[in-house]
C-alpha cells in the first residue's frame, strides 16, 4: 500500500463523522433501511454533538487525572525512597487488570451516586493500570550508558529525572495513555447504564427500543472516535521518538 | 538495635486506623433499597467479639509496621481478613432486630477499608516470597476452600448479599453456568479459529497486515454496541437457516454475546500466536530442517511449543477480559451474573449488585493465577533453549 492510503482514508472518517455529527438527518436514508417503518432511524432524545462532546470530556477528564497520577506513582517506585513498594506495585497492577469494568462502575455507585461520577472513577481506575505500567517499564528500562553519562556529569537525581529519564521515556508513557484512551474510550459507553451522559445512551435507547439504527450510530461514532484518536497519538508517539532519537 | 519500619506498614497502619477508627464498620438498613444508619465497630459487635477483632487487627498491623519475615505477615494479614469476615457475619445477626426480616445489614466503608488494607499486606508478602507457580495455585486453592467454608457454615447468613443469594439460588447458580459458558466457550471457538489464522498470517505475510488491522478495528467497537449490531444478523439467521434455530442461534439471549466475545477474542490469539512463532529463533527452525523434519512436524514439535507461552499470554488476556465483558451480556439477554448488577443497579439495591460483582471479580482473578500459573511453568522450556 502507497504511504499515502492511510492518511486520506483517516481524513476521509474525520470528515465524515464531522459530517454526521454536525448533520445527522442528512445522512437519514442510509440508516432507514435498518429500522421498522415508522421508527425514527436518527437519535432523537438529544443532540449526538452534544453527547459526543460529553463522551470526549469524559474520557478527556479520566485520562488526565490518571497520567498524573500513574505518572507520579510509577516516578514513586522508581525512586531509591519508593523502591520497597516496587515489586509490590507490579503485583497490584497485575491484580487490578483482573477487575471488570462494569463491576467497577457499579460498585461506584452506592460510594457517589449515579451520574457521571462512578463512569470517571472507573475510567480513571482503568486507565491508570496501562498508563503506569507503561511508564514502570520505560523508567526501568533505560539505557544504562545514557543514566551513567547522566550521573558522571554531576547531574542531581532531581535533573536526571527531569532532563533524562523523563524525556527518554515519553514516547513509552504516550503509548500507555493511548492504550488507555481507546479502553476508556469504549469502557465510557457503560457509564450509560448508570447514567451518564455519554454515546452510551444512543445504544442502549436503540438496545431498549429494537432500534438496530441507534445502535449502529452510537458504535460507529465510539468505534470512529477511537480509530482517530489512536491513530492520532501514535502519530505523536512517532514524533516524540524521532526527536529523543535525534537529541 | 534500631527498630526499623516498614514503609507499606506505615501505609497499612494508617488505612487501618482509619478504617476501625473513623469509618463506620457495618450499615444496618430498615429494608433492602433504603438509607441506613451506619454503626462503629465497637457498636456493630458485642463487647468480646468487638475487642477481640480490635486485638488481631492491632496485632496483625504491628506484624506489618515492623520488618520482620514475609512469612509472619503473610500469617498476620491471614489472621486479620480472617478475623475480619468473620466479624461481619456476626455484626449481622447481632445488629439485626430479633423476627424482622426486612432488615438488612450490609459491610459499611471501614469494613472494605481493612480488608483492602491487609489484602495489600498480603499481596505485598506473596510478592516478597516469590512463591513457585504451583504454591500460588495451592494459596488460591486453601483462599477458595476458606470462602466455601465460610458461606456453608451460614456465619455470613445474616448479611445482605447472602439474603439476595438465598432469595435467587437457583437462578444464581444458572447464571453462573451461563457465565461461565459465554466466558470459556468464545474463549475455546477464538483459540480453535485464532490459532490456524495466526500460523496463516505467519507463513503467509501479505495476509498479516489485512487481518490484524481488521481483529484491530473490532476491538474499536464499544462490547454493548457490538453485542447489538450481532442481533439483527443472527436474528436472520435463526429465521432464514434451517437448523439454526433449534441448535439456539436466536436474535437476541446468548448468541450475540458469544460472537460479540468470540470476534473480540480473536485479536489477542491472533496477534500472539504471529508474535510467538515469529519468536522462534532461527537457529531452532533449522536444526529441524536440517534433521529432516517435515513442515507439519516442524509446527508441532519445535515452533508451536516454543511459541507456547506467549499464546497462553493471550488466552490469560482474553479469559480474563471475557469474564468481565460476559457482564455485558445481560442487557441484550444473554444472561450471566450481569443480570444481578442490572438488576440492582435497576433497583438501587447495592447488594444485589454485589451479588453479581463479586463472583466475577473471583471468578476473574482466580482464572488469572491459574493462568500467570501455567505460563510460568510452560515459560522456562524455552528460556532454556534460548539460552542453550
Amino acid at each position: 500500500m502507497k504511504v499515502w492510503v492511510p492518511t486520506i482514508l483517516r481524513s476521509l472518517l474525520l470528515l465524515v463523522l464531522i459530517a454526521f455529527l454536525v448533520s445527522p438527518d442528512s445522512f437519514e436514508p442510509l440508516l432507514k433501511p435498518l429500522v421498522q417503518p415508522n421508527a425514527p432511524a436518527i437519535y432523537n432524545q438529544g443532540s449526538l454533538l452534544s453527547l459526543t462532546l460529553l463522551h470526549l470530556r469524559t474520557v478527556l477528564i479520566a485520562t488526565l487525572a490518571a497520567t498524573i497520577i500513574a505518572v507520579l506513582l510509577a516516578i514513586l517506585v522508581t525512586r531509591p525512597f519508593g523502591a520497597e513498594f516496587l515489586a509490590l506495585s507490579r503485583s497490584l497492577v497485575n491484580i487490578g487488570q483482573t477487575f471488570p469494568p462494569v463491576a467497577v462502575l457499579a460498585l461506584a455507585v452506592p460510594a457517589v451516586g449515579f451520574g457521571e461520577k462512578p463512569t470517571l472513577i472507573a475510567l480513571f481506575l482503568y486507565g491508570l493500570l496501562p498508563i503506569f505500567e507503561n511508564t514502570l517499564t520505560a523508567l526501568t528500562n533505560l539505557p544504562r550508558s545514557v543514566m551513567e553519562a547522566a550521573r558522571g556529569s554531576g547531574m542531581t537525581p532531581f535533573q536526571r529525572l527531569i532532563q533524562v529519564e523523563l524525556p527518554l521515556s515519553l514516547p513509552v508513557v504516550v503509548a500507555g495513555i493511548r492504550l488507555s484512551v481507546v479502553i476508556s474510550l469504549a469502557t465510557a459507553t457503560i457509564g450509560s447504564t448508570v447514567a451518564a451522559k455519554t454515546l452510551g445512551e444512543v445504544i442502549i435507547a436503540g438496545l431498549q427500543s429494537n432500534n438496530l439504527a441507534f445502535v449502529l450510530q452510537g458504535g460507529l461514532i465510539v468505534g470512529a472516535l477511537a480509530v482517530l484518536i489512536y491513530d492520532g497519538l501514535s502519530a505523536i508517539e512517532a514524533m516524540i521518538a524521532r526527536r529523543t532519537g535525534a537529541a | 538495635m534500631r527498630v526499623q519500619f516498614d514503609k507499606l506498614g506505615i501505609v497499612i497502619a494508617l488505612l487501618a486506623a482509619y478504617g476501625a477508627l473513623w469509618a463506620s464498620f457495618a450499615t444496618l438498613k430498615p429494608n433492602r433499597i433504603v438509607q441506613g444508619q451506619a454503626e462503629a465497630m465497637l457498636q456493630s459487635l458485642p463487647a468480646w467479639a468487638g475487642w477481640g477483632l480490635i486485638g488481631v487487627l492491632v496485632l496483625a498491623t504491628a506484624a506489618a509496621l515492623f520488618r520482620t519475615s514475609p512469612w509472619i505477615k503473610l500469617v498476620a494479614a491471614v489472621a486479620a481478613l480472617a478475623a475480619l469476615t468473620l466479624s461481619i457475619g456476626y455484626a449481622a445477626t447481632f445488629l439485626t432486630p430479633a423476627g424482622n426480616s426486612y432488615a438488612r445489614v450490609s459491610p459499611a466503608s471501614g469494613f472494605w477499608i481493612l480488608l483492602f488494607a491487609f489484602a495489600l499486606l498480603a499481596a505485598d508478602a506473596i510478592t516478597r516470597l516469590d512463591p513457585p507457580p504451583g504454591m500460588r495455585v495451592l494459596f488460591l486453592v486453601l483462599a477458595a476452600a476458606a470462602i466455601g467454608a465460610l458461606l456453608m457454615s451460614g456465619s455470613w447468613n445474616g448479611l445482605s448479599i447472602m439474603k439476595e443469594y438465598s432469595g435467587r439460588a437457583d437462578v444464581f447458580w444458572v447464571e453462573a453456568g451461563k457465565h461461565v459458558e459465554l466466558a470459556l466457550g468464545s474463549l475455546f471457538a477464538a483459540v480453535l479459529a485464532g490459532l490456524p489464522l495466526g500460523i496463516l498470517c505467519h507463513r503467509v505475510a501479505p495476509l498479516r497486515d489485512g487481518v490484524l488491522n481488521t481483529l484491530n478495528l473490532v476491538q474499536t467497537i464499544p462490547s454493548i454496541a457490538l453485542f447489538g449490531l450481532l442481533i439483527a444478523p443472527l436474528g436472520w439467521i435463526a429465521a432464514n437457516v434451517p437448523g439454526a434455530a433449534a441448535i439456539g442461534i436466536r436474535g437476541i439471549g446468548g448468541a450475540p454475546a458469544f460472537v460479540a466475545l468470540f470476534l473480540y477474542s480473536l485479536l489477542p490469539v491472533v496477534a500472539n500466536t504471529v508474535v510467538g512463532l515469529a519468536g522462534v529463533p532461527r537457529a531452532a527452525n533449522d536444526a529441524a530442517r536440517g534433521i529432516g523434519m517435515t513442515g507439519r512436524q516442524r509446527l508441532f514439535k519445535i515452533e508451536f511449543p516454543l511459541a507456547l507461552p506467549v499464546i497462553l499470554t493471550a488466552i490469560r488476556i482474553v479469559l480474563v477480559q471475557n469474564i468481565g465483558m460476559a457482564t455485558i451480556a445481560a442487557l441484550i439477554g444473554g444472561g450471566g451474573f450481569g443480570v444481578f448488577v442490572f438488576q440492582g443497579i435497576g433497583q438501587t439495591a447495592m447488594d444485589l449488585v454485589l451479588l453479581g460483582a463479586v463472583p466475577t471479580v473471583a471468578l476473574a482473578f482466580a482464572s488469572a493465577v491459574i493462568l500467570d500459573a501455567l505460563i510460568e511453568m510452560n515459560s522456562r522450556v524455552p528460556n532454556g533453549a534460548r539460552s542453550a
